[in-house]
């Protein structure tokens, strides 16, 4: 049976579903939904809820409850998210399983609260300190957040890393229909955490300092090997590209329904499009653009952004194909008679 | 047969400390470890480490331990407090750490009740660094980033924290002790298992100010450092208790 609920809202009930127990969170729109639900549910489901002092505070809450072995989640906007970059690093050199919401607004600085994608060079690339990634999913339907939130605790479990959910506050604020599907959640070994059992196992020790040059350098080449692992088995796109199209059109998250629609429209023409949606945005999908079927011509990445996840598409290509880019930006959506001109304009120019 | 007087408390582990000669972070923590010891706790103890000098408390204190970014212990204590509520927790920490960066987390930990215990070390300077100005270094207090005395016109005055952790509605206990001399030190153990009693009958949240010496960060011989705990911070930071919710007529408003 299907009922109709908003992103943010299925967010907060899988993560319940999915056996987290313990919230912290700090007040900021477009996610304030979560924090609302949390509050309202996460006590009865034995578990705990903490409107925290900050999100810095939020996030080194998190850093204490995934050293205890518990699941748990802090969700946030983009400004919220720039403050937790700091505990991101701290949680990633300490090998901690959590998940981590991002219900992005448009910026930089305060910027407002209209969505956007600019945040994918901080989710992707890190803005804390350190050699470190985390896997980044990025749901385009409410269906697709309540699916990813339990994957996205089982690969943080299964592989002791930070996860992040990326949508933009659209997706936040949307209300579809969705199937409450559960799974269980994984079994992994939680004999490494800080729970206060010294008395049954020898003590354990949760830190991310390491003083000396070869025992550090080993510990990041150990954890890049787990990021080649997560590279190989969690990569997740969409592709449906096929012969005799022309044009590739690459966007994730809500946007690239905004992309089908436009190619929908080119198709009524006779352009041939088709759209790669990347759901994994590290990692990233790069092999998608080596195996393209012989018709494509062009790629055109869409974004709500002045241009970030192009610069992947791009290290994807690898100079194989002109990659061309259409952005709106500022909170600013764009129509699919926008993507759709813009691609006329690339096959008109080619010939 | 002799008879043991005196052992190493096995609240620490053998890995050797870490701190100058005269330094009073050994002390305390063999304070503290005892507690644990005394209290039966010990095994079901997360020790949470700072950023500064005792960055590595989590190789001597001889339980759990979890390492913390600068400043965000008492936020890390709480995620851990919070979902283990049954066993006991506490943080470690500088005045640099505590009283500068993490002023936020220490003063909103305190304001939820949160029922850990806080161990917060005083010497009035950022020892790790090398000696710098803390918001706790006294008037005219030379150090590295202060080299011709701190100015109160430009720095303000050293800040009093138990005094201002006092004001705090939730905080349950603050005491101001010091560990200069024999006498005081065996006030200070008393303070500290009183916090880790308060934290085992769920009173809510406890720190205990301990004030200390830091000889190389001073640029003082050890026995001149204790001197100066006695006849400069004391003064100053007057030992006591600055608020106790659950004593006989309750000395916290
Ligand atoms: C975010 C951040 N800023 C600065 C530092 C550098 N740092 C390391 S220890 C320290 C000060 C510690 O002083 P205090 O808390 O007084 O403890 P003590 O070393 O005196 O025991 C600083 C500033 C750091 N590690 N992280």
């Amino acid at each position: 049976m299907k009922v109709l609920m908003k992103g943010n809202d299925a967010i907060s009930e899988a993560a319940i579903q999915a056996g987290c127990k313990a919230f912290f969170g700090y007040p900021i729109t477009p996610q304030n939904e979560i924090p609302e639900y949390m509050s309202r549910k996460m006590e009865a489901s034995g578990g705990v809820f903490v409107q925290a002092e900050s999100e810095v505070g939020a996030i080194n809450m998190i850093y204490g409850a995934a050293s205890a072995g518990v699941r748990c989640m802090t969700t946030s906007s983009s400004p919220g998210m720039a403050l937790k970059q700091e505990g991101i690093s701290y949680i990633c050199g300490a090998n901690l399983p959590c998940v981590i919401v991002n219900v992005a607004r448009c910026g930089p600085g305060l910027g407002g609260i209209l969505p956007a994608q600019s945040d994918y060079f901080q989710s992707t690339r890190g803005g804390g300190n350190g050699d470190y990634y985390m896997p980044v999913f990025a749901p385009s339907t409410v269906q697709e957040c309540w699916d990813l939130v339990f994957h996205a605790f089982d690969v943080a479990d299964k592989y002791r890393t930070p996860t992040l959910i990326l949508l933009e506050g659209l997706l936040g604020q949307m209300m579809e229909p969705l199937e409450m599907t559960k799974r269980p959640p994984v079994t992994v070994d939680k004999s490494w955490c800080t729970d206060g059992n010294a008395d049954k196992r020898p003590r354990n020790v949760v830190t991310s300092l390491s003083l000396y040059a070869e025992v550090l350098e080993q510990m990041n080449i150990d954890r890049f090997k787990v990021y080649e692992e997560i590279t190989k088995n969690e990569l997740m796109v969409e592709n449906s590209v096929k012969d005799g199209d022309t044009v590739a059109i690459v966007a994730y998250g809500t946007p690239s329904r905004i992309a089908l629609n436009a190619i929908e429209e080119l198709a009524a023409e006779g352009i041939n499009a088709g759209l790669i949606r990347p759901i994994t945005l590290w990692p990233y999908p790069y092999e998608v653009f080596q195996n393209l079927p012989s018709s494509v011509e062009h790629i055109l990445v869409a974004e709500l952004s002045m241009g970030q996840m192009v610069e992947d598409v791009r290290l994807g290509v690898e100079g194989k194909y002109p990659v061309h880019f259409y952005g709106r930006t500022g909170g600013s959506i764009f129509e699919p008679s926008e993507i759709a001109a813009k691609v006329r304009e690339i096959v008109k120019g080619a010939k | 047969m002799s008879k043991v007087v005196y052992e190493k408390s096995r609240g620490l582990t053998d890995a050797p400390l870490t701190y100058c000669p005269g330094c009073s972070h050994g002390i305390i923590h063999k304070l503290v470890a005892e507690s644990l010891v005394e209290l039966d706790v010990l095994e079901n103890t997360i020790a949470i480490a700072p950023v500064g000098c005792s960055v590595l408390a989590y190789n001597f204190f001889n339980c759990d331990g979890v390492q913390a970014a600068h400043g965000r212990a008492p936020a890390v204590a709480t995620g851990i407090k919070r979902v283990i509520p049954d066993k006991i927790v506490f943080t470690y920490q500088g005045d640099g750490d505590l009283a500068s960066i993490g002023t936020a987390e220490i003063i909103h930990a305190a304001h939820r009740g949160d029922n850990f215990t806080v161990i917060f070390v005083n010497n009035a300077t950022y020892g790790m660094t090398g000696g710098q100005m803390a918001p706790t270094t006294l008037i005219n207090q030379k150090t590295s980033t202060s080299p011709y005395g701190r100015q109160e016109a430009t720095t303000g005055k050293p800040i009093k924290v138990s005094e201002l952790m006092a004001q705090i509605p939730s905080a349950a206990y603050i005491e101001r002790v010091s560990v200069h001399d024999v006498q005081h030190i065996a006030k200070t153990k008393k303070a500290i298992k009183k916090a880790f009693e308060y934290q085992i009958e769920g009173k809510g949240f406890s720190m205990v100010e301990v004030l200390a010496s830091c000889p190389i960060g001073w640029n003082m011989p050890p026995v001149e450092a204790a001197k100066f705990i006695a006849g400069g911070l004391m003064p100053y930071y007057p030992l006591g208790c600055y608020r106790d919710i659950h004593a006989e007529g309750g000395s916290g408003a």
